[in-house]
C-alpha cells in the first residue's frame, strides 16, 4: 500500500517505523508539512521492510542518503540508513501530540505490545507496557480472526452485529481454545467476534486505569481504523476517544519530528 | 588500571570456581548446608561448623523438568530451584547435607515439601510480619529449633560463643560490602552496575573465606585509587538507575543489560543478593539469638505484611544514590512483589522529590531481551 501525497519533495526529515506487523515511514519537508508516507508489511525480515521503505522513497524522488534519519519500532536497529533510534514509546507520544496538539493519554494497540502513554506538558510522564504476554494486542485480534477465518475488518463488522458471548480468559492461547469452544457450541460467528473484541476493550480499558485513567484518549497504531473499536474503547473508558486518519503512522510521525529535533 | 581489570577477572573466574571448592570442603569432611534465601542465618550454620551454600535458582534451563512436578504458572526463581535439585545439575545442591527454606510464599513453601523428598529439608516457619514482639518471638524460636536440628543432623553442639565469633565475621563482611556499595554513590559512579552485580555474585560465592572478602576490599581502594588518579569507568550523564524487586541472578542479567546500553547506569541493587539483606548488621551487644532474630526478620522482602520498611529503604536509597530513576524487577507470578509495585510507586512517585519508576515483569528465558530493550529504552528517553 502506497499513499500519495501533493506537493513538492523537498526531503528533509523521515521517520521509520518497524513495527511487528507493518513497517512504516514518514517524509517531512522543511516546513513541517508530510510529504509522502508509505506502508509495507514487515513480513518475516525487518531489514527487509527497511529496504522496501527505501526503495519506495527513493522512487518517489526521495534522496534517503541525504535525509535525517530516525528509526523506531521493534526492528529499529534494522534500518542501516537512520542515523539515530528511539524507542516507539517517545515516537508515538510525539507522533500523537503532533497529530492531536494536546497533553492527553495515547493508546497504541500495536501488532506485539499495546502501550499506554501519558502525556504531560508535551512530555511523556509515564508509559505502560503489556509485559511478555500478547493478550490485548493486536496479534491476539489476528490469531482470533485466523481461528474464526475472516480478516480483521470483517471481524469488526461481525462484532458490531454481535452481543452476549464473553470470553473470560486473558491468555491468547487459552482464549483461542475458548473460542473454538464457542465455535463447536454453535455460537453465531457475529456473537463470538462481539466477545473477541470485548476481551481487547476490556485488557486495554485494565492498562489505561493501571496508568491512572485519562480525561481524554488518542488511539493510535494499526487498529485505529476501526471505527467499531474507538467506540467500544470510549464506551468501556468513559471518556472521549480520539483518532486522526494518520494515526496508523503516529510512530513514523513522531519518529521524523524527532528526526528534526536530535539530527538539526 | 590493570590491577582492576584483573581482579575483576578473578572474580569472573571464582564464580564457576564455586562448585569445586564445595566439592573440596566436602571431600574434607566439613558439611555442607544449602540455602535458597536471604532469611536463613548464615551465621547459625556457621557455628555449627558447617558451610552455608546458595543453591542454584536463577537459570530457565532445568524449569521445563521443574515442570513436571509443579505448575507452570508459578514463579521461575521456585520451578527453577526445584527442577535443578530434581536433575542434578546444580553441584552446590549435589553436595548438600541439609537444605535450609523458609515459608516465604506459599508457592516456596509447597515446593520445600516436595523437595523434603530429594534431599532432607528444613523449613523455617518464618512470620509474615516484622512488627511486633510476638512475631519476633515466633522467629526466635525457629532460629532455636533451626540449631537443633542443625545439631542433631550433623552431630555437633552450637555454643553461644561460636554463634558470637560468627555474628561478628558475618557482619565484617556486611560491613565491607557496605563499603564496596558506597562506591556507587559519586557522579559519574566508580564502576557499572554490571560490574557491581559481579562483586555481589563474587560475594555469593566467598563461602566465608577471608581472602574473598580481601579481594573486594583490594577491588575498592584500587577503584578508590583509579578515580583519585581521573580514571572514568562510567561516562558521566547516565541516568542513575537503583534496582528493586526480587532477586538477581544470570537470568536477569538481560535486564541490567537493556538498562546499561540504553543509557542507565545501575548505582544500587535494592533485592536480595545486593543491599537489602546487608545494609543492617546484627547487634553484636544483643543475646545471639535475639540479635539474629531480630536482624533476619527486620529483612523488607515482599511476603511481609505490611512491607513499609522497603518503602523507605528504597526513598532512602534514591535520595543517597542520587537516583534518577527505580526500575522494579518482577518475576511473572511473584504475586507479593507484583502488588507491592502499586505502593513502591506511589511512594516513590508521590514523594517530595517524585523519583520515576517503572515495574519490569519477566521470567528467566531471554525472549524478551528486545522488549525489555524497548522498555528501558523508553524509560531512560522520559527521564533524560
Amino acid at each position: 500500500m502506497l499513499v500519495r501525497f501533493e506537493g513538492a519533495l523537498s526531503p528533509n526529515c523521515v521517520g521509520v517505523d518497524i513495527g511487528s506487523t507493518a513497517a512504516k515511514a514518514v517524509v517531512l519537508g522543511g516546513d513541517g508539512s508530510i510529504l509522502y508516507k508509505a506502508v509495507v508489511p514487515t513480513g518475516w525480515s525487518s531489514a527487509g521492510a527497511a529496504e522496501a521503505l527505501r526503495e519506495n522513497m527513493e522512487r518517489e524522488g526521495i534522496d534517503v542518503s541525504k535525509a535525517r534519519v530516525v528509526a523506531t519500532g521493534y526492528g529499529r536497529v534494522s534500518v542501516p540508513y537512520a542515523a539515530k533510534t528511539v524507542t516507539e514509546i517517545s515516537c508515538h507520544a510525539q507522533g500523537a501530540l503532533r497529530l492531536f496538539g494536546r497533553d492527553g493519554t495515547v493508546v497504541d494497540i500495536g501488532g506485539q505490545d499495546t502501550k499506554v502513554i501519558s502525556l504531560s506538558k508535551g512530555k511523556v510522564a509515564d508509559f505502560l507496557m503489556n509485559d511478555k504476554c500478547a493478550a490485548g494486542t493486536g496479534r491476539f485480534l489476528e490469531v482470533m480472526a485466523n481461528t474464526l477465518a475472516v480478516e480483521l475488518p470483517e471481524l469488526f463488522a461481525l462484532a458490531e452485529r454481535g452481543g452476549g458471548a464473553a470470553i473470560s480468559s486473558m491468555c491468547t492461547v487459552f482464549a483461542e481454545s475458548e473460542v473454538i469452544g464457542l465455535i463447536g457450541g454453535g455460537r453465531a460467528k457475529e456473537d463470538i467476534a462481539f466477545a473477541v473484541c470485548e476481551s481487547i476493550v476490556a485488557r486495554v480499558t485494565a492498562l489505561c486505569g493501571k496508568q491512572g485513567g485519562g480525561r481524554e484518549f488518542f488511539l493510535t497504531g494499526g487498529l485505529c481504523e476501526s471505527e467499531y473499536l474507538r467506540g467500544r474503547l470510549s464506551e468501556s473508558l468513559r471518556a472521549p476517544v480520539f483518532t486522526d486518519p494518520l494515526a496508523r503512522w503516529a510512530g513514523a510521525l513522531g519518529a521524523a519530528v524527532l528526526a528534526g529535533v536530535f539530527l538539526s | 588500571m590493570h590491577d582492576v581489570e584483573a581482579l575483576f577477572e578473578d572474580m569472573r573466574g571464582a564464580i564457576p570456581a564455586g562448585p569445586v571448592k564445595i566439592k573440596e570442603a566436602a571431600d574434607s569432611g566439613k558439611k555442607v548446608v544449602g540455602c535458597y534465601c536471604a532469611y536463613t542465618p548464615f551465621e547459625v550454620i556457621r557455628a555449627a561448623g558447617a558451610v552455608p551454600v546458595s543453591l542454584c535458582s536463577t537459570s530457565d534451563k532445568p524449569i521445563a523438568a521443574g515442570e513436571e512436578h509443579l505448575p507452570r504458572n508459578l514463579c521461575p526463581l521456585i520451578k527453577s530451584s526445584y527442577g535443578f535439585a530434581l536433575t542434578d545439575t546444580c553441584p552446590y545442591f549435589h553436595f548438600c547435607d541439609l537444605v535450609i527454606g523458609e515459608t516465604t510464599c506459599d508457592g516456596k513453601k509447597k515446593m520445600y515439601e516436595l523437595l523434603d523428598r530429594l534431599r532432607p529439608t528444613h523449613v523455617m516457619q518464618l512470620p509474615q510480619t516484622y512488627f511486633g514482639a510476638d512475631a519476633l518471638n515466633v522467629w526466635r524460636a525457629e532460629i532455636e529449633r533451626l540449631a537443633r536440628r542443625l545439631e542433631a543432623e550433623l552431630g555437633v553442639t552450637i555454643t553461644e560463643d561460636g554463634l558470637r565469633r560468627e555474628i561478628k565475621k558475618r557482619n565484617e563482611e556486611r560491613r565491607v560490602m557496605q563499603d564496596f556499595y558506597e562506591l556507587s554513590k559519586p557522579d559519574p559512579p566508580l564502576l557499572s552496575g554490571r560490574e557491581l552485580h559481579l562483586v555481589n555474585e563474587f560475594f555469593k560465592v566467598s563461602f566465608g573465606d577471608a581472602r574473598a572478602m580481601d579481594t573486594i576490599r583490594e577491588l575498592e581502594t584500587k577503584l578508590r585509587e583509579n578515580w583519585e588518579a581521573g580514571e572514568r569507568r562510567v561516562p558521566a550523564g547516565r541516568r542513575r538507575i537503583v534496582v528493586t524487586g526480587c532477586p538477581t541472578g544470570k537470568s536477569l542479567e538481560k535486564v541490567f543489560d537493556a538498562i546499561e546500553e540504553n543509557g542507565g547506569v545501575i548505582v544500587a541493587f535494592e533485592n536480595c543478593g545486593g543491599l537489602k539483606p546487608n545494609y543492617e548488621p546484627a547487634d553484636e551487644t544483643l543475646p545471639p539469638y535475639e540479635a539474629l532474630a531480630v536482624k533476619y526478620l527486620g529483612i523488607p522482602c515482599s511476603c511481609m505484611s505490611p512491607n513499609t520498611k522497603r518503602l523507605d529503604l528504597l526513598e532512602t536509597l534514591a535520595g543517597e544514590y542520587k537516583a534518577d530513576g527505580v526500575v522494579d524487577i518482577i518475576l511473572q507470578a511473584c504475586h507479593t512483589y507484583s502488588v507491592e509495585s502499586f505502593l513502591v510507586r506511589e511512594r516513590l512517585t508521590g514523594g517530595k522529590r517524585s523519583v520515576p519508576y517503572i515495574p519490569v515483569e519477566t521470567d528467566y528465558s531471554q525472549s524478551d531481551t528486545e522488549q525489555l530493550s524497548t522498555r528501558m529504552g523508553a524509560f531512560m528517553e522520559m527521564i533524560a
